[in-house]
């Protein structure tokens, strides 16, 4: 089983707040692999949307991802792809 | 002290304790189980969760059907939170580590999580609401009870919520209900218009009151300004309760009028009749001295139930208002369902345009057994007095045509069975779309009177969604095309020899109540709290004056220019009206 584990920066300007926590929490429902995100000393489950508001994760913050599984190599590219783009929130204000 | 802007739909002063709906609050006292009783609590859990899910999906489908689908989306972390599996697992290791009733393990995660939101940065500790949100539905769930309704207070009120329903409405406690605050909607809203029907002062448009107000606060409503304030100081709480002392004078010194005619100064009688929804409303009708019921909207029945009302239902309910009104006439209008109204919460696939959907004359017209019993309660019940059938959105002469002839089949119906009613019961249509007012001849030769919506007309006419904030400044009879629209109608009445109405908000309003004297309306049908104030505007003018200042008003190319100009001239006759 793979093990993969990647360091990305929250880059929108509210952070994982409702909105895009909800759709982080989606994508990582589409794979297979055990994701966690880990903050500090603060390790989440990325599939469940009460756990990752947990993080406070605001511009700036940097996580790690990590994912155990068949598909991590896909669940981590997506992920990191999805919070590097800021949710599609960068342009606004 | 927090001041809060909307626009003021119906009009008075009230102070009194806000109730936030959809805020309840529940006390989980700590209760342990036995450890047999694990496996049902987690059941029982399972099942409130289920439950939960189906309510927030039903509320974010007719969010997205009424607001929008962006705004919809606001509950997308509602339904996260109780997908969330990991959530559940808490709760039920809770429940069986702890030995600790559903209610309590609720109580005790959600609890744990708020706490750690609260320490975040601002935005972030807005989830907490959410989260309380989440708590509140699922231990109301786990009670078994609904959600909370306004059908027994128990004390006067104001009601913040984000829109009432026309079934919460419906079933509201309307004693106990002394003004309405909203976030939503126009000043021509279902909910507008009930409160106005009742006399319940109400302010809509208030955009996001539900979030800055909490039950139990104190509030100041101003109906007139479209104010609220909420926590009021000392000289606020004076200030208003001298202008509400003022203004409960100047009403009770309308009193007075009501046993005297509604007659202008040189003579000319007008018939003054008052709209209902609820058959309660007819002693008001009554006491404000209308001199019969106008509008009888009929749809009430249908709403704030889930199974549709019988025949004797809607005779019953026809007759209590037929017999209170004692051989005054009573303007029965049929079922107005749809739009904002009753079918699109039932409907599998909510409609793109509601209001130029399948609604009212329409919706009847494809639900014949419905709309044959209606008609058949209203021909049984039209023996008790002074009857007449009103049928809405009507939009051409088949529609007319056919809604008589099923009219005439129903009446063959109870000859057959010997059942009394009456056979020659006059039959008008509402003219609120375009078609129907610029075709009004031919339509006069069918029927026995024209009733105008003005709400729906000026929204029809004017491309405006009448209960769409956002559009709600564009939406104004005063506009020179529905005015236009409004004199047709009546010249052609005239010519015809038919009589006129009009029902809309507009009738209730003083500041239209010369031009439409002088546009040739004889008869005003309006909310039953405002008859007086007709009554007195009426009885204060000549039809010399009236004509005078519709002639002016044709002059004008613009809405503001007339809305002006009409409020300066009412304001000089009647003063006490438009606030000294």
């Amino acid at each position: 089983m793979p093990l993969l584990e990647q360091d990305v920066e929250v880059v929108n300007k509210f952070g994982l707040h409702a909105r895009p926590a909800m759709t982080l929490v989606q994508q990582a429902g589409q794979f297979a692999s055990k994701i966690e995100i880990i903050k500090d000393d603060l390790t989440v489950d990325a599939k469940s949307i009460m756990s990752v508001m947990r993080l406070a994760a605001t511009k700036g913050t940097v996580l790690s991802l990590r994912a155990e599984g068949a598909d991590a190599s896909d669940a981590i590219g997506a992920l990191v792809e999805l919070i590097a783009s800021g949710f599609g929130e960068l342009d606004q204000a | 002290m927090k001041q809060n802007r909307g626009i003021g739909v119906s009009p008075g002063i009230t102070i009194a304790e806000v109730v936030v709906l959809g805020g309840e609050e529940y006390d989980v006292p700590h209760q342990e189980i036995a450890p047999e009783a694990v496996r049902d609590e987690q059941d029982r859990l399972t099942a409130a969760i289920k439950k939960s899910q189906k309510e927030i999906f039903d509320l974010q489908e007719s969010t997205a059907g009424k607001i929008g689908v962006e705004a919809a989306r606001i509950f997308d972390f509602h339904v996260g939170l109780l997908l969330d599996k990991l959530l559940l697992n808490r709760f039920c290791s809770t429940i069986d580590q702890e030995r600790i009733a559903a209610e309590c393990a609720v109580a005790k995660v959600l609890g744990e999580y708020a706490k750690e939101f609260h320490d975040m940065p601002t935005y972030l500790a807005e989830r907490v609401k959410d989260v309380y949100d989440i708590e509140e539905r699922l231990l109301r769930n786990l009670s078994g009870r609904e959600p909370q309704t306004l059908s027994d207070l128990g004390r006067d009120v104001i009601v913040v919520a984000h829109d009432m329903t026309p079934s919460q409405t419906a079933m509201a406690d309307r004693r106990h209900i002394r003004g309405i605050a909203i976030d939503a909607g126009g000043a021509t809203s279902h909910t507008a218009i009930v409160a106005k029907a009742l006399g319940i002062p109400a302010i809509v448009g208030l955009e996001n009151i539900t979030a800055s107000a909490a039950s139990g606060d104190m509030a100041i409503l101003d109906g007139n300004n479209g104010l609220l304030i909420l926590n009021p100081d000392e000289d606020a709480l004076a200030k208003y309760k001298t202008i509400a002392r003022q203004q409960s004078d100047f009403v009770h010194s309308l009193d007075s009028l009501c046993r005297l005619p509604a007659i202008t100064r040189d003579g000319h009688e007008i018939e003054l009749f008052g709209n209902i929804e609820f058959p309660e409303e007819v002693a008001t009708v009554l006491t404000k001295g209308g001199g019969g019921v106008g509008l009888y909207r009929t749809e009430f029945l249908y709403l704030g139930r889930d199974t549709a009302p019988s025949e004797d239902d809607q005779y019953e309910a026809y007759c209590h208002v037929i017999r209170e009104c004692n051989s005054k006439p009573v303007v029965i209008r049929t079922l107005d369902l749809g739009a904002d109204k009753y079918t699109q919460e039932r409907a599998r696939n909510p409609e793109r345009n509601p209001f130029l959907g399948c609604r009212s004359i329409r919706y009847c017209l494809q639900n014949l057994p419905m709309f044959r019993q209606q008609l058949r309660a209203i021909l049984r019940a039209s023996v008790e007095g002074d009857v007449r059938i009103l049928f809405p959105l009507i939009t051409n002469l088949t529609e007319l045509r056919q809604a008589k002839m099923i009219v005439r089949d129903v009446c063959e119906d109870l000859e057959d069975e010997g059942i009394d009613h009456n056979p020659d019961l006059s039959i008008g249509i509402m003219v609120e779309v375009p078609s129907v007012a610029l075709q009004a001849d031919a339509f006069a030769r069918e029927v026995d009177f024209f009733s105008i919506g003005t709400n729906d007309l000026t929204q029809y006419t004017l491309a405006v969604d009448r209960v769409n904030e956002r559009v709600a400044p564009l939406f104004t009879p005063s506009h020179p095309a529905v005015l236009r629209l409004i004199r047709e109608v009546i010249r052609t009445g005239q010519q015809h020899n038919i009589p006129v109405s009009l029902c809309g908000e507009m009738a209730g309003s003083p500041m239209y109540t010369l031009i439409l004297l002088g546009l040739g309306l004889r008869r005003f049908s309006c909310a039953p709290p405002m008859i007086p104030e007709i009554k007195k505007m009426i009885r204060s003018v000549t039809i010399q004056q009236a004509m005078e200042v519709a002639r002016q008003v044709s002059r004008f190319d613009t809405d503001a220019e007339i809305s002006n100009y009409l409020r300066a001239t009412a304001r000089k006759i009647m003063p006490e009206v438009f606030g000294g």
